[in-house]
């Protein structure tokens, strides 16, 4: 499919985006865009409805109101088939994993290639151990189920199957979020490599100040609904509201903000 | 008085309460009937849409692997149903009538309705735990975008597998119900096997087994609807997993139950 966007279209625009849960607002005309081959995080307190703008970005949502374009795509009404294009431009890596029990981690890997790709089996297996390698794993994980892997092990299956079709667009939901520091730190590492790849535009929603520190291009913070501010980490930390503080201020916000100047 | 004002009030606004839940619930299950046949549709269209693997899992889990509890099950049913007979039946001196009973009463009743609640129980509750537990763990949400639709993938060959299975488990429970009824004439009645079968098939006719084995796929697309749906309810933790599971067994229990009786009087309507 032709990309109808020209290369410096923002990747993700989105406009005016309101959702609500019955009483309960999550977005208030909410104004966003990111740019291609960024990597762009998402901050916000528990509540603020950061989980909720990812899950309608990657199309397991319907906001109320408002509009979200991904890859040059509006995804208000958008078809069944036009859909599925879709989601095969872009990888989601989930909080937990979401891989499937049924299957090995290389089954899992390889499952969009089966359904999506006209490849025979040799050739899925072979396409899935390259990105098994890619994201750092050995290649005796493959066999494995994930219910045998740890937390950071899964995090990386998770995110090889997210490469298995070669994504324009990454999303990556907490990818740090329950892991032991030196996992969180090859997950870092593994980020960071992605994006040497060139091309790739990453996404991330996260409250790990060290990965927003060391790797995030620019960073949203939302609030009330609303998008406070979006900037770099320097950027942002000039700024005086209630809001921003509590991202830096304190001894977790100042510590991640010294190792981040010093590396 | 005002104390029991306010709880008449409470008690009415729970009773609303539920009410508003039931219907919403309703309105849900009416809503998941109708995307399941707009997907089978798309699937008889497509045939090479459908998922052959899991069609046949399914088939070897609800069907094959049951064969057990449900084959020991109806045969203790007809000795149950030749055993009460037996001493009404002698009084008369009619101990040959129990071939009629336990032919008729097993094959259009009993077999289908027992193998019907013993799949409620054992794959219903599996298809929403397992269904569920996807959900809690986010493999739904990661199925979906993979670009692959949980309801080709997961309910679809539920329903499909369940549809041959149960008319074929019902089959079997048919043969084993009768065999147990035999067993029993013989031992209380005195009346022996050949004696029983060709009473048997002259009095049991053929509309009597096919309105048994009628009514297993019905039983099927319950069972499995039913169990797909509460599994695709479920949010939030593993809790939700168990009550969901619960919800299944007694609603397809139920609506098992109620579309028997239902049918009973269909049948009784039309003369057959």
């Amino acid at each position: 499919m032709p990309d109808p966007t020209p290369a410096d279209a923002p990747v993700i625009t989105i406009s005016q985006l309101s959702t609500r849960f019955g009483d309960h607002v999550v977005h208030a005309d909410l104004d966003l865009e990111v740019r291609r081959g960024e990597i762009f995080a998402v901050i916000g307190g528990s509540g603020s409805g950061k989980s909720t703008l990812l899950r309608e970005m990657i199309l397991l949502q319907r906001p109320n109101a408002g509009s979200i374009r991904v890859l040059g795509v509006d995804l208000k009404d958008i078809s069944d088939d036009a859909a599925l294009a879709l989601r095969l431009r872009w990888g989601v890596m989930f909080q937990h994993g979401g891989l499937f029990g049924a299957l090995t981690v290389l089954e899992n890997i390889g499952l969009p290639l089966r359904e999506h790709r006209d490849l025979d089996d040799a050739a899925v297996d072979a396409v899935a151990a390259e990105k098994l390698a890619l994201t750092g794993l050995e290649p005796e994980v493959g066999a494995q189920y994930p219910s045998e892997l740890s937390g950071g092990m899964l995090k990386r299956a998770s995110l090889a199957r997210a490469l298995a079709l070669d994504p324009e667009l990454l999303f990556l939901d907490e990818p740090t979020a329950g892991l032991d520091p030196e996992s969180a730190g090859e997950v870092d590492q593994l980020v960071r490599k992605l994006r040497n790849r060139g091309g790739l535009t990453i996404v991330m929603i996260t409250h790990d100040l060290d990965l927003l520190w060391q790797l995030a291009d620019r960073v949203a913070v939302l609030a009330e609904g609303k998008v406070q501010g979006v900037g770099s980490m320097a950027e942002l930390a000039q700024i005086e509201q209630p809001a921003f503080r509590k991202f830096f201020d304190g001894p977790r916000g100042r510590a991640a903000q010294e190792r981040a100047r010093s590396q | 008085m005002l104390g029991s004002t306010m709880q008449a009030a409470s008690t009415l606004a729970n009773l609303g309460q539920l009410a508003v839940a039931i219907y919403e619930q309703t309105m849900a299950l009416f809503g998941f009937i109708g995307e399941c046949a707009a997907a089978l549709a798309g699937s008889v269209a497509h045939p090479r849409r459908l998922r052959w693997r899991p069609i046949l899992f399914n088939i070897r889990s609800a069907g094959f692997d049951a064969l057990p509890i449900v084959g020991l099950l109806s045969f203790l049913l007809g000795i149950v149903v030749a055993f009460q007979g037996a001493d009404q039946l002698r009084q008369y001196g009619a101990n040959i009538f129990v071939a009629d009973l336990v032919g008729i009463s097993m094959l259009r009743e009993f077999a289908p309705l027992i193998t019907a609640i013993i799949i409620a129980g054992r794959s219903g509750s599996a298809y929403a735990a397992q269904i569920g537990t996807m959900a809690v763990t986010e493999e739904i949400d990661a199925m979906r975008t993979l670009g692959i639709q949980p309801l080709e993938m997961l309910v679809l060959p539920k329903i499909i597998g369940l549809l041959i299975a149960l008319p074929l488990l019902t089959a079997f429970a048919d043969i084993c119900g009768v065999f147990g009824g035999m067993i029993m004439a013989q031992a209380k009645l005195g009346v022996g096997f050949a004696e029983f079968l060709d009473r048997f098939s002259k009095v049991v006719s053929v509309t009597s087994y096919l309105i048994g084995i009628g009514k297993a796929p019905v039983f099927a697309a319950i069972i499995a609807v039913i169990g797909c749906f509460q599994g695709m309810r479920t949010r939030g933790g593993a809790d939700s997993v168990g009550r969901q599971t619960t919800r299944s067994v007694v609603q397809a229990s139920f609506l098992v139950i109620v579309v028997d009786a239902l049918f009973s009087i269909a049948f009784s309507v039309l003369d057959l």
